[in-house]
């Protein structure tokens, strides 16, 4: 689940996942949004991993729509979520909604039952590339007091992307392992 | 992830399957899924080579979410069954039990009135089924006798190999 909020970079992740996966591994990028292409209601990735020990994996990677009032739409996609992936806008003047949306985030899980805490989750400081962006112990000092795993990334290039995700997904795997 | 987890075994897998064959025939219908609330598709049965089931499965999915958040703006506890009528095809979604969501697509080969009457006998031996599949998980949990973990071959190893 990618999470943030609006104009920081969620799509933009999917869609370069989506851009650099092979087509055996991939299924179709799925995207309810409005006529100019913000996420209405969620967007949706399915990826095949491989099989360990004949388990096939699978992961379904899926964004909340940024804009403050489709609250209710984030709380309804974070059921059953397995990890999470936080998308920071490095840009100063994004701080306060990155905030925002940072406890909107641990309200909507706590509402379904989760704290963000005992779940596998990593920042993604985006759009390192812009003018007038945070340093990143600024931003980690306002977003990750917990200290947990961070990326820097620049997602219409596709830096960190990759990285972000194969963090998270592999952090979902030993959690599923520790759990079973 | 802790409560959502849906554990099944191939014999409780076995009846759902025969129980959607079943259906998919009696009530003339083109497919039938059953999906996890969640998303994820469990089982289906009929001609899904043309149908890209695992989109299908998110968003049906999705849709279930969004009316169950209007029910709840309403003063409803759910919309338990939802129908959607098009030109050519028609997609029937009954949510079965707490957990599970029925979907039946058929079109002028069958009828709603056939579909609604085959879905009210499946959805009984569906919600036993689930039923049964949880207390079983929740019996062997209170017992003590949890059987070895499926996943207790995978190393730390492994996971990194998927990643290379």
């Amino acid at each position: 689940m990618y999470y943030c909020p609006g104009l920081c970079g969620k799509t933009t992740n999917l869609q370069f996942i989506y851009k650099k996966t092979n087509p055996e591994q991939k299924g179709k990028l799925i995207s309810l949004a409005t006529e100019t292409e913000r996420t209405l209601f969620f967007d949706f990735l399915p990826l095949a991993l491989g099989d360990i020990r004949g388990f096939r994996v699978r992961f379904h990677l899926y964004t909340v729509p940024g804009q403050v009032f489709y609250a209710a739409s984030r709380k309804l996609i974070l059921k059953g979520v397995d990890g999470v992936i936080f998308v920071a806008d490095s840009q100063i003047e994004r701080m306060e909604a990155n905030i925002e949306s940072l406890d909107d985030l641990k309200i909507n899980l706590a509402e379904q039952g989760y704290a963000l805490e005992k779940l596998p989750y990593a920042i993604q400081y985006n759009k390192r590339d812009l003018p007038g962006v945070a340093p990143l112990d600024e931003m980690n000092k306002l977003l990750n007091t917990d200290g947990s795993q961070w990326y820097e990334g620049i997602a219409t290039t596709g830096t960190g992307v990759f990285e972000t995700l194969k963090g998270v997904a592999k952090h979902v795997l030993l959690e599923l392992k520790k759990h079973y | 992830m802790a409560g959502s987890d849906l554990v099944m075994y191939e014999n409780e897998f076995k009846k759902i399957d025969e129980e959607l064959q079943k259906l998919h025939q009696q009530a003339n219908a083109t497919v039938v899924f059953l999906v996890d609330k969640n998303g994820q598709l469990i089982a289906s049965a009929g001609d899904t080579q043309n149908i890209d089931t695992t989109s299908l499965a998110s968003l049906t999915a999705g849709n279930i979410a969004a009316t169950g958040g209007i029910a709840r703006l309403l003063g409803e506890k759910e919309f338990s069954i939802l129908f959607h009528e098009g030109e050519k095809d028609n997609i029937h979604i009954s949510l079965i039990g707490q957990r599970v969501i029925l979907v039946v697509i058929f079109d002028h080969r069958s009828s709603i009135g056939l579909v609604r009457l085959r879905i009210k006998k499946a959805s009984e031996i569906l919600t036993k089924i689930f039923e049964d599949i949880s207390n079983k998980a929740e019996k062997e949990k209170v017992e003590g006798k949890t059987t070895e973990s499926p996943f207790a071959e995978i190393s730390d190893e492994d996971i990194d190999n998927l990643f290379k």
